[in-house]
């Protein structure tokens, strides 16, 4: 008899196999404190370290957003979007978020290796926590955002409450990008030297600070697949809903929706299938 | 020393079926690229090579045994045991277990940025148990580990020392059924060792299996009932204690134990 056969036989299961997707997901929610309180921790001690602490996280996207206003602001002259500044730091806002997510993913396996080589738990929880330490930094800017909308003088409506369900479609779809990111980053280390690169082309193929229905109207090809862009879906959502003179479409809310669900999906599918091989020393 | 007389059962907990483990580096420096053609800005200055930690070892260990792993440096100790706890990928054959087997290992320090309590937190919550029972437990786990005074320090300020006995005490605060301790104690002081080396034989005698990685014959004496020795990722003796430790002594040139 094989020595196989014989653990078989004792009941004993095989050590570090990948559990199956459901069960794994199982697992995961279970330790679901872990991850909630790894990324309150993890964000308490980065804060810690500057004096101006929590408010960075609300300093930091305003001064990006007065930065680019006043540089392509001045730039752009009159061919500046309607309702530039409200315009422009949801832009920015809901933007930082998203890449935010995609390059704490990216670290988020390779930088706990300590944690990954000396305690067995679901690595999704990695990338998972590093997506919720986002979702904190991101709720003051939420908060912020509708301030500069109000100060703007923006019609107020029953509208801005969609900001909500945008919000959560946005947050399934970066933690997709995380789940993604973190994987990818543990086959190809050489990969965190491109993601900032990456991040400032979808920065400026996104329309954060230009309207790309100006700027495209006479590529209407390159318009059409800018629709499918997500990162721009889900900013002209937000404008539709918060910023005067933009439009929320149905094809929009279709094309985020979808986005969410499939990047989350495939996210989670992706990161489940090199579970056993997190941790390896190469 | 410890009364070493507890039947053996016969039920198999930890099976380990011809274990390959092959790391694969980059080798730099002369010897590595000594071989390698041309010396342009983008020729390869890096070699890949591919190290075979452990090569095919198998074993069986029953409930209730506590097996001690002896070797010199670099002879596959670590790998092996990071292969049973399911950290480290292996290239052939099988590890089976009863249970999940919790490790504690010299090295990785948790989570460096954070306090040792909130390490004690997370830890606990990593291996799965309820955030109340490791709050209520974090007195005792601190006490145990003896750092009462530094416990609201981030762990990045302590010793090695330090740091493993607070890993081991967040471990050995629970009970595991299968707990591997990989050189874990060697850091420890005295008293610490003392403190820790009854607490593994408490483990031990509650039905739980214990490896225990250690270049002190001493405790592995005091602690173990059966000795695994490996040399160059090959097993050379498996057996009582005594024995193989005194193969191993004369091996290295050490003076026996009587």
């Amino acid at each position: 008899m094989s020595l196989a056969d014989y653990a078989r036989e004792h009941g004993l299961k095989r050590v570090g196999a990948r559990p199956a997707l459901l069960e794994y997901l199982a697992e995961a929610w279970k330790r679901r404190d872990f991850a909630l309180t790894m990324a309150r921790f993890n964000s308490e001690a980065a804060n810690a370290k500057n004096r101006l602490g929590r408010w960075w996280t609300v300093l930091l996207p305003t001064v990006q957003a007065l930065v680019y206003g006043l540089i392509f602001g001045v730039l752009m002259g009159s061919s500046r979007p309607d309702n530039y500044i409200p315009f422009l730091f949801t832009g920015v806002f809901l933007f930082s978020f998203m890449s935010g997510a995609f390059g704490a993913g990216a670290g988020s396996v390779t930088g706990n290796l300590g944690l990954v080589r000396s305690l067995s738990f679901p690595r999704m929880l990695l990338p998972v926590q590093a997506t919720i330490q986002q979702i904190f930094n991101l709720l003051p800017q939420m908060v912020l955002l509708i301030l500069t909308w109000v100060v703007f003088a923006q019609p107020i409506t029953f509208n801005w409450l969609l900001l909500v369900p945008i919000t959560f479609l946005m947050i399934m779809f970066s933690t997709g990008l995380a789940l993604v990111s973190a994987r990818l980053t543990v086959h190809i280390q050489d990969l965190t030297k491109l993601i900032p690169f990456v991040i400032r082309i979808v920065f400026y193929t996104s329309g954060i600070f230009f309207n790309m229905e100006h700027v495209l109207k006479n590529y209407p090809v390159a318009l059409e697949i800018e629709k499918y862009n997500p990162v721009y879906v889900f900013v002209s959502l937000a404008r539709g809903v918060g910023v005067a003179g933009y439009e929320t479409t149905a094809f929009m809310w279709l094309a985020a929706i979808g986005w969410a669900v499939v990047t989350l999906a495939l996210g989670i599918v992706f990161f489940w299938k090199a579970e056993e091989r997190y941790g390896r020393e190469d | 020393m410890a009364a070493k007389t507890k039947a053996v059962s016969t039920k198999p907990v930890v099976v380990v079926d011809d274990v390959h483990i092959i790391y694969k580096v980059f080798a730099s420096g002369r010897r590595a690229t000594k071989a390698g053609a041309g010396g342009g800005l983008f020729s390869r200055k890096m070699r890949l090579r591919e190290v075979h930690a452990v090569k095919g070892l198998s074993f069986t260990v029953f409930e209730g045994e506590s097996v001690g792993i002896i070797g010199s440096n670099g002879s596959g100790k670590s790998s092996l045991m990071r292969a049973i706890a399911g950290l480290t990928p292996i290239q052939g054959g099988a590890v089976y277990a009863s249970a999940k087997p919790a490790l504690l290992g010299v090295g990785a320090v948790l989570l460096p940025n954070l306090s040792g309590e909130k390490n004690i937190l997370l830890g606990g919550l990593a291996m799965g148990f309820g955030r109340k029972d490791m709050i209520d437990n974090t007195d005792a786990i601190t006490k145990f580990a003896g750092l009462e005074e530094f416990i609201d320090l981030p762990m990045r300020t302590y010793s090695s020392g330090m740091s493993a006995r607070l890993r081991f005490s967040i471990a050995a605060s629970r009970d595991h059924d299968i707990l591997i301790i990989d050189e874990a104690l060697a850091v420890g002081d005295q008293e610490f060792r003392n403190r820790s080396e009854a607490r593994m034989r408490e483990m031990r005698d509650s039905a739980g299996t214990v490896f225990l990685v250690s270049h002190s014959m001493k405790s592995i004496l005091d602690t173990c009932t059966r000795v695994i020795w490996i040399e160059k990722g090959e097993l050379i003796m498996d057996g009582e204690p005594r024995e193989v430790i005194n193969a191993y002594n004369v091996h290295t040139g050490s003076d026996t134990i009587d």
